[in-house]
């Protein structure tokens, strides 16, 4: 059985894995991120979304043989020290769930969509989320929480600003 | 659900993963990105006996320029082609058709590659390797070989690949000056795969198109191209109605399917509208 090393949110595993576990069923059954949901076992729904050294990738279709030597980051390792990331925290004040089924996958998303655009149009976010499904269709909500995060990310917070 | 068993093995060479494709037998599979291979196996549709995993194989991403043309290594991501600067320069149309390929946390584990050697005929890469005449290099412990694209895709999921052929990437004759080109498709808003697609690219010199290539996508087991569409254009004005009068003959030759997005009679509509949309798009340079 491969043994693999690898980091989710911050915290190195080493884990003896059989070669089909799926990297989604790992961090759910083996480390108990639980955060991480299933959704369509087909690829579609992108509810399994986490960070792949940085980049977005549906963790259902990914083996977790192939994490090996790689960074994980899932809905549970965002924000610090009890405090909301910023896209949490816009998906709150906007109301950007009803289930709340799609929403990890939603946030790990629209962070790596600010990644690659840190201003994106309503047209843009739709298209850089299309890889997501919502099925209460909040889909109104998801883009304007996305905005806000995306305006609030590209401020230097305020404790930061120098006096 | 869970996939079925498989030994796992993963090359860091080219060199190592041909030699473990040729031990392997008929009953391996090469994971490429996994994108379309992962859910097969979860839905057990798939039952490899081992899996040759080249996500190691670091010389199979490299894009570049050989001999005049674009060289893309099997390996390089959708998400890595669709940004690649001599993609973008010489192959805009695989740039253009790569954007349309599910979705970005797809694009970032897809692979050119792979999606060609899946022969998907829903994918949106196969037409378009057709339409510009690409060749396919694929390597074994007995040699390389080069494919043209016309002989590539053989029927439905089957490429001209043996059991122990490797796919090391595709040659794209550059599209010199003159050369404009456009990738459209119809599809489901939940799902990017083709109902159908039409892949494009025209030469225009002093008003008339000069030069066409077009191939379709999902019109058959396998992609085709409109040849009746190329000749028929070939030397006409670059007008609304010659593209019209040509794309009416973009369902000629075909096979379309009948699935539960649409019938054979609905694709060959689609086929003649999107051909028309296409080369109009590609025609304005």
């Amino acid at each position: 059985m491969p043994r693999i090393r690898v980091e989710v949110d911050g915290v190195t595993y080493e884990d003896d894995v059989e070669p089909r576990l799926l990297l989604v069923h790992y961090l759910r059954d083996r480390l108990g991120k639980v955060g991480t949901p299933i959704g369509c076992d087909t690829t579609n729904c992108g509810a399994c979304t986490v960070l792949f050294d940085g980049m977005s990738v549906k963790s259902c279709s990914v083996l977790a043989v192939q994490a090996d030597g790689r960074g994980i980051t899932t809905v549970e390792g965002l924000g610090t020290d009890g405090t909301n990331h910023p896209m949490q925290r816009a998906f709150h004040e906007e109301h950007a769930l009803q289930c709340g089924f799609c929403t990890p996958g939603m946030i790990l998303a629209s962070i790596d969509l600010l990644r690659e655009n840190a201003d994106p149009s309503e047209e843009e976010i739709r298209e850089g989320l299309e890889g997501n499904l919502c099925r209460c269709t909040g889909y109104q909500n998801i883009v304007r929480a996305v905005r806000k995060a995306a305006d609030e990310m590209r401020q230097p917070a305020q404790s930061e600003v120098a006096p | 659900m869970i996939p079925p068993t498989f030994d796992y093995i993963r090359p860091s060479s080219i060199e190592e993963a041909v030699s473990a494709l040729s031990q392997a037998g008929e009953d391996a599979k090469v994971l490429a990105g996994g994108q379309s291979l992962m859910p097969l196996l979860r839905l057990r549709l798939a039952y490899p006996d081992a899996l040759i995993d080249l996500d190691r194989v670091e010389s199979l991403r490299q894009i570049r320029s050989e001999n005049g043309d674009l060289f893309i290594g099997a390996m390089a991501t959708h998400h890595q082609v669709v940004r690649d600067p001599l993609v973008l320069e010489h192959a805009p149309l695989i740039a253009k058709a790569t954007a349309t390929v599910a979705d970005p946390a797809v694009r970032h584990r897809g692979t050119f590659g792979g999606s060609l050697a899946h022969a998907d005929p829903a994918g949106d890469l196969p037409a378009v390797a057709l339409a510009l005449d690409a060749v396919f290099v694929v390597r074994s412990v007995r040699g390389d070989r080069e494919i043209p694209a016309a002989d590539f895709f053989v029927d439905w999921m089957t490429s001209a690949m043996e059991p122990d052929e490797l796919l090391i990437g595709v040659r794209v004759p550059k599209l010199g000056p003159g050369w404009g080109a456009h990738y459209e498709k119809f599809h489901r808003t939940a799902q990017a795969w083709a109902i159908v697609g039409v892949a494009c690219a025209v030469r225009r010199e002093r008003g008339a198109i000069e030069d066409a290539r077009v191939a379709l996508t999902n019109m058959g087991p396998a992609p085709v191209r409109a040849t009746e569409v190329e000749r028929f254009i070939e030397g006409r004005s670059v007008s609304e109605n010659s593209f019209r009068a040509a794309s009416e003959r973009a369902a000629e030759g075909t096979e379309p399917p009948g699935d539960l997005h649409g019938s054979p009679e609905y694709r060959t509509h689609l086929a003649r509208v999107l051909t028309a949309r296409a080369l109009t798009a590609a025609a304005a340079v």
